[in-house]
């Protein structure tokens, strides 16, 4: 065996990349093409009154446009599991009537020859509206909160067990705390983009998006067209980050004003649309509390969160979910309520619930911990989960005592100072921080196609996507080492919905989904193989039991013997076929939605089912009992900060992330993921926010250089390290998730770091330098 | 974008002529220009290119001033070993702004020119007396934290951006222009005006004009400066609050101070206040921290930006350390 899996290749894509060679959805150039740009609405509530486009129909080149007039009529899709596809809004379908939700909404298609001749006919359409007054800001609406009865896809997040209050009232140490996070955005790279293309009945679609098969079975329920004549690609997607999970109007819009036109239609949203027109994520108001033995022993938890979502959906911020499991606590209530606001409709965004959830919940550890006089270490320690309280379950597989561990030794945790304020270097004020990571370690029902072919190179298909995390290179290395094949021998195809339906890129799931489906159909193949050698007279494997033989270096061979055995090429050359192909289906589901919501359980192709039925790898990993268990990855962060006390500015010095993610398919992009979590944890910690104008509800920070990302000169050392322990109950790949914990704890422990710091508690995020004068 | 036609200017009186018409606006390294064709706030129906005019050179008169043409790169101004060594401060300023790219695209001429960075200002659905004036401002009672504290009125609170200004108001550079009417010079602090009634009004150039070059007087003592910028981020931000301060001290007494702030005024605020406490005053904390209270002892806050005055006069004493600690 060669075991590739494990080993830090590059992206087998990467030449692609940087070469300029990958292909986004906008990058297509069908022929006859034309250019739609959105005109957005610039109120927040109301009604469009008049559109008056007369100015933009003179422009050379103008095609046409497309609002609330003259558009399809659209039906209402059905279900709400993200998996299946999920129209961001239910109750707003795009260009249907003239009522207007929030700032942003799309209220006409602008179409011409060329890009710059259709946004200089959008800018002139006037659009004349009958202003409603907005329900504007969460603060100042409370009063209207409630209390949904399920998040996505049904899940439940009003959760008890004991009296939290009872205990509360009679613990020995209490403490109660507010804390707020502002709305997010997801800013990737690649802004949402569309090209739709009818030919007759078919429609052919290019679009960034999380789910190839999601949108397929969106367009198919919206636009009323069967789902086998809709083929929707995304090959490469230049980061989503939740914000392409769910389907946004610009997708539906595109596909409608094609047909509309009987042309083909790009329709890409500018940096500032975004902003407004493709989700984000939602505004926090979390109240912890927490009553514990003098000891540090937690014998009550609450966390209360109130969230806000838009007139048109119901969104739900999951803030609390983690403090349900994260800690032994015989008393907790976990509730979440919101507030309906005129803004767009947030969304998942990387580490939807756990990244605003942790910082609260470890924020508030920490300070329990200064309260306590305890170390902060040692109060998560003394709390430590041996099960899921929450669900009566125990781990699939948990290490996070020895992430605490070599953590603390990274950072030198003992070697600091514990008092606050106490430490210096040079002119700066030095504090460390530290917090708990964590994220569900999610699995969805996956399918995959494997094809060996005679010249001995595999291909394999799975209508799943490479968002940027590295998908494609994990799944080569996957299969590569199934097949005994170098990595420049698989061909892994991935981002078109004509494949075998792969899990959604949501949830991190889809390493632990689609892994195991793709090394399914590999054995698939091989199964076949061994079958035909056996009963294969010219075959030196003729008459040999299939448990004996096996595959390594482009060859099947008797396991004790590897001399004795045949290429692949001999061996299909032989039997006169080009090819040999295999369909796997792994029905294995974690994911409360999937639990509570039958229909979302996949519709993978029949014969692939059938197929997998006689799989040895399918049957295995689908017979593990599952139920016992509950699936988590888990982490430690720990930072070191340095702050000017005098400017306030804050410089996260180092930051140290220990992950136990289960097994570790590459090093590499491993270690890229985690790092790319902990930025987007300085950011929301230090930088990023939100600003909604305060008396008409429109965003006003619109563009990179008013929302603040962190940039290179931001950056500490960053240190990654991984436990690297398979977990085997969740997948015989043994890897969980890795795309989102990075974010959850890291923006605690910057938080707690400041404060050991300067003895400066900043509840409100982010902690810009005005909190700290 | 609206379209706009687009010619080429060969020499200094050709670029003027071709501005006589209404609609024609000079391009040179585009960086603020094009951005704002692109979200229509600016709406130029002819472009003048004016990069092929030869204003590149940066030059010392025999009488020690610092000569700057119009089209001289940010960077390449910023690492002119003149600059760097007999005016830090400018070197400074300038390095701080933007990013390698823009400052290798934009011109000291263009960087005079730049316009606010208020959000709203670049929101053409928002209503702005600097874009439309008379349609209102949308930032005294809306979103503020970015805006200005000094030179505010109340139909603007939008800073002006710059930093290379911050340093060449702090060292009371001329600024050229040549005109339909010939040439004329501008004293720093008289070309950047501040809001008043009338926010679209900007600078005191005249249309049609051409700004040719900037001169910095010769400032020996110039050599001990330095430019501090606070902002959010720790690069490619536009200032929260910035100081340019020139010291010369003589005996433990300050002989002479020139200072400047950037990120809290309406225009690149030479705080004269300020320069008077220094000025023939002990170098001390005592007296930075006087000077950095009279700096912005004019000031006024806004609902989100009150916390600029603090940080203004943080920086201040801060860059006054620096520079007073120099040997
Ligand atoms: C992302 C970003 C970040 C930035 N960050 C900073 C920062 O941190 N600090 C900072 O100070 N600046 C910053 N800038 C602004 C930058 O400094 C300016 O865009 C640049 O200096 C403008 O120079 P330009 O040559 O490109 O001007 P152009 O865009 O070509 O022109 C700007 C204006 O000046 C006029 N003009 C140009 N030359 C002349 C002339 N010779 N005579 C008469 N009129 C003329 C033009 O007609 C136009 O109105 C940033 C810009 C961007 C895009
Ligand atoms: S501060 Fe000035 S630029 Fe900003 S909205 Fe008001 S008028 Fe416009």
């Amino acid at each position: 065996m060669n075991e590739i899996v494990g080993k830090p290749i590059d992206r087998v894509d990467g030449r692609l990349k940087v070469t300029g060679k990958a292909t986004y959805s906008a990058e297509y150039f069908p022929k006859n093409m034309v250019y739609g740009v959105l005109v957005l609405s610039t109120i927040a509530k109301g009604r469009i009154k008049n559109i008056d486009s007369r100015q933009a129909e003179r422009v050379p080149g103008f095609v046409g446009i497309m609002s609330y007039k003259n558009s399809m009529s659209l039906h209402f899709p059905q279900g709400a599991d993200p998996g299946a596809g999920k129209f961001a809004e239910k109750d707003l379908l795009p260009m249907q009537n003239n009522r207007i939700y929030y700032d942003g909404q799309a209220v006409a298609v602008v179409m011409a020859e060329t890009f710059e001749q259709a946004e200089h006919a959008a800018s002139l359409v006037k659009i004349d509206y009958e202003i409603e007054k907005p329900t504007v800001g969460l603060e100042g609406n409370l009063s209207s909160k409630y209390k949904p009865a399920a998040g996505m896809g049904g899940a439940q997040i009003q959760a008890m067990r004991g009296d939290a209050d009872a205990a509360l009232h009679s613990s020995e140490v209490k403490f109660e705390q507010t804390y707020t996070t502002p709305v997010y955005h997801h800013n990737a790279m690649e802004p949402h983009a569309t090209i739709a293309e009818w030919t007759g009945d078919n429609l052919m679609v290019y679009d960034a998006t999380q789910s190839v098969t999601g949108v397929r079975s969106l367009l198919s329920a919206m636009l009323g067209a069967p789902s086998d004549k809709i083929n929707v690609v995304a090959l490469f997607i230049g980061g989503g980050f939740g914000s392409k999970g769910f389907t946004w109007p610009n997708t539906i819009l595109t596909a409608m004003a094609a047909k509309q036109i009987n042309r083909p239609v790009k329709l890409v949203l500018s940096r500032q649309q975004m902003f407004t027109t493709a989700g984000r994520r939602s505004q926090t108001i979390q109240k912890i509390s927490f009553g514990a033995t003098s000891a540090g022993k937690l014998t009550s938890t609450k966390h209360e969160t109130i969230s806000e979502s838009s007139f048109v959906d119901e969104y739900v911020e999951t803030a609390g979910l983690a403090t349900n499991m994260l800690y032994s606590c015989p008393n907790v209530e976990v509730s979440h309520s919101l507030v309906r606001l005129n803004r767009v409709t947030p969304c998942p965004t990387r580490a939807p619930g756990e990244a605003p959830g942790t910082f609260a919940l470890e924020v508030a550890m920490d300070e329990l911990a200064y309260q306590l006089k305890m170390d902060p270490v040692q109060l998560r320690l003394v709390n430590y989960a041996d099960t899921d309280e929450g669900k009566s379950k125990q781990f699939s597989s948990k290490n996070l005592k020895e992430c605490y561990r070599r953590g603390a030794e990274a950072i030198g945790w003992a070697q600091r100072n514990p008092q606050v304020g106490s430490m210096r270097e040079g002119d700066y004020l030095v504090g460390y921080g530290m917090a708990t990571a964590t994220y569900p370690a999610n699995r969805s029902p996956s399918s995959a196609k494997a094809i060996l072919y005679a010249d001995g190179h595999a291909e394999i298909m799975c209508a799943t996507q490479d968002i940027g995390t590295g998908t494609y290179t994990i799944m080569t290395q996957a299969a590569a080492d199934i097949f005994g094949l170098p990595v420049e021998k698989v061909q892994v195809k991935l981002g078109n919905s004509a494949y075998p339906k792969g899990a959604n890129s949501g949830g991190s799931q889809v390493t632990a989904s689609v892994g195991p489906a793709i090394r399914a159909a590999a054995v698939g193949v091989l199964e076949k193989l061994k079958k035909m050698a056996i009963s294969d007279n010219a075959s030196p494997l003729h008459g040999h039991k299939e448990e004996n033989i096996f595959a390594s270096d482009g060859r099947i061979h008797l396991k004790d013997n590897a001399d004795k055995g045949e290429t692949y090429t001999q061996l299909l050359n032989r039997q006169g076929l080009q090819k040999v192909e295999a369909l796997a289906k792994t029905n294995v589901s974690n994911r409360q939605q999937t639990e509570s919501n039958p229909a979302a359980k996949g519709t993978a192709e029949a014969s692939a089912e059938e197929e997998s039925k006689t799989n040895p790898a399918v049957q295995e990993d689908e017979h593990v009992d599952r139920k016992p268990y509950s699936f988590h990855s888990f982490g430690a962060q720990f930072v070191r900060v340095l702050v000017d006390p005098l400017l306030n500015r804050v410089k996260v010095d180092r930051a140290v992330s220990v992950m136990d993610i289960g097994k570790v398919m590459n090093l590499k992009l491993a270690t890229n993921q985690i790092m790319g979590g902990m930025i987007f944890g300085i950011g929301m910690a230090l930088l990023e926010e939100t600003a909604y104008d305060p008396n008409n509800g429109r965003v006003v920070t619109r563009d990179l250089a008013q929302y603040l990302v962190p940039v290179n000169a931001d950056m500490p050392q960053l240190e990654v390290q991984f436990i690297d322990i398979p977990d085997p109950i969740i997948s015989p790949i043994g890897a969980r998730g890795i795309g989102e914990i990075g974010i959850t704890g890291i923006t605690a422990a910057i938080n707690n770091a400041i404060y050991h710091a300067t003895g400066k508690r900043v509840r409100d995020l982010p902690v810009t330098l005005d909190k700290l004068i | 974008m609206e379209p706009f036609k687009f010619i080429r200017a060969n020499d200094p009186r050709g670029a003027i002529s071709s501005m006589a018409g209404s609609g024609a606006k000079i391009i040179a390294g585009g960086t603020n220009l094009v951005d704002l064709m692109k979200l229509n706030i600016e709406k130029p129906t002819q472009l003048i290119d004016i990069n092929g005019l030869k204003m590149q050179t940066i030059e010392t008169l025999p009488n020690g001033t610092v000569r700057i043409g119009a089209l001289v790169k940010n960077s390449d101004l910023a690492y002119h070993p003149s600059i760097m060594k007999n005016f830090p401060v400018l070197s400074e300023a300038l390095l701080s702004g933007a990013s390698a790219q823009l400052r290798n695209m934009a011109t000291v001429g263009g960087n005079l020119l730049q316009r606010t960075r208020c959000p709203y200002f670049y929101d053409t659905a928002a209503p702005c007396n600097k874009r439309v004036p008379g349609s209102g401002c949308s930032a005294i009672d809306g979103y503020n934290r970015n805006n200005a504290v000094l030179g505010t009125s109340k139909y603007c609170i939008a800073t002006h951006p710059s930093d290379m200004c911050v340093a060449m108001a702090a060292l009371g550079a001329v600024i050229h222009v040549q005109g339909p009417a010939g040439s004329r010079e501008i004293p720093f602090g008289d070309f950047h005006l501040m809001p008043a009634q009338t926010p679209q009004y900007e600078t005191t150039l005249k249309h049609g004009e051409l700004i040719t070059s900037v001169d910095i007087p010769p400032m020996p003592y110039a050599t001990r400066s330095h430019y501090l910028k606070v902002r959010d981020r720790a690069s490619y931000e536009f200032a929260l609050a910035s100081a340019a301060v020139i010291l010369n001290i003589n005996g433990g007494r300050i002989k002479d101070a020139r200072v400047a702030l950037g990120g809290v005024g309406t225009k690149p605020w030479r705080a004269t206040l300020a320069e008077k406490v220094l000025t023939g005053a002990v170098n001390s904390e005592q007296t930075y921290r006087t000077a950095a209270e009279a700096a912005l002892s004019e000031a006024k806050p806004y609902k989100h930006n009150a916390f600029k005055i603090e940080l203004a006069k943080r920086t201040l004493v801060h860059a006054l350390k620096t520079v007073g600690g120099m040997s």
